[in-house]
């Protein structure tokens, strides 16, 4: 088998990594729906104390990783899939992967100083 | 290159409406939440630079072209989250019947706009008008 091209088992990574961000973000995506739609109110203050608590901070992180990872898995095929030009696919495909890194370190840098209190 | 034989492709599939609409929607959805996703990096990232820089956020965060683009992603979550689920439970061997994933198809759809309907719903009663 030659392991320099094709999936030679990366496919196989692709779709199971893709699975088990999907379960992570069933619980993860209602929770953060039920939140964000049952919160009091969406000022400053009553943000920024809810964000601050512990579960809130901790599942925050969770779920900023696991969704900015999905979406870079998900964003991947429908790039492979309709991109046709190589460099352009190649090119884009970096950007993305490129993006959704900098995207889960500014969602995760955020939730921790706010929770860490920088603010206020 | 040229001559070797291919897999079986598209072609050979005969595409009925509902499997096409089904699939297609789930990529559809998932790209409006993967702008959703940026969308609510902003916003916290807006939040952690503190009470001035939230407030001057605000201007375009709270346009009503935003609140429309806040039921679009929740509109796009539902649809996502029960097409997924439905994905979840074919990867175990079951529901790929012809009936079967017909009567799926349409019961994520029902799902996802009763779904659709109660966060809303939620949302303007938790705080009138936002």
């Amino acid at each position: 088998m030659r392991r320099d091209l094709g999936s030679a088992g990366n496919g196989v990574h692709h779709w199971w990594v893709q699975r088990l961000t999907s379960v992570a973000l069933v619980p993860l995506g209602v929770w953060l729906l039920v939140s964000l739609v049952t919160l009091p109110s969406l000022d400053f203050v009553t943000l920024v104390s809810w964000i601050g608590g512990t579960w809130t901070a901790s599942l925050l992180t969770l779920f900023v990783l696991t969704a900015s990872w999905h979406s870079s898995l998900g964003v991947q095929v429908i790039l492979e899939d309709y991109v046709h030009d190589h460099a352009l696919k190649t090119i884009s495909l970096v950007l993305s992967g490129f993006v959704h890194a900098v995207l889960a370190a500014f969602g995760v840098f955020a939730v921790l100083r706010i929770a860490f209190g920088s603010p206020l | 290159m040229r001559d070797r034989p291919l897999s079986p492709h598209m072609g050979i599939y005969r595409m009925t409406r509902y499997s096409l609409i089904s699939s297609f929607a789930n990529r559809i959805t998932g790209a409006v939440l993967s702008g959703g996703l940026l969308a609510f990096i902003y916003w916290l990232t807006c939040l952690a630079r503190g009470a001035h820089a939230y407030a001057r956020a605000q201007e375009v965060l709270g346009s009503d072209v935003a609140r429309l683009g806040y039921a679009a992603v929740i509109a796009a979550f539902s649809y996502h989250l029960m097409a997924g689920v439905r994905h979840l439970i074919w990867d175990t061997g079951r529901g790929m019947e012809k009936a079967q994933s017909q009567r799926s198809a349409w019961l994520v759809i029902a799902a996802a706009l009763v779904l659709t309907m109660v966060a809303l719903f939620w949302a303007l009663r938790a705080r009138e008008g936002v």
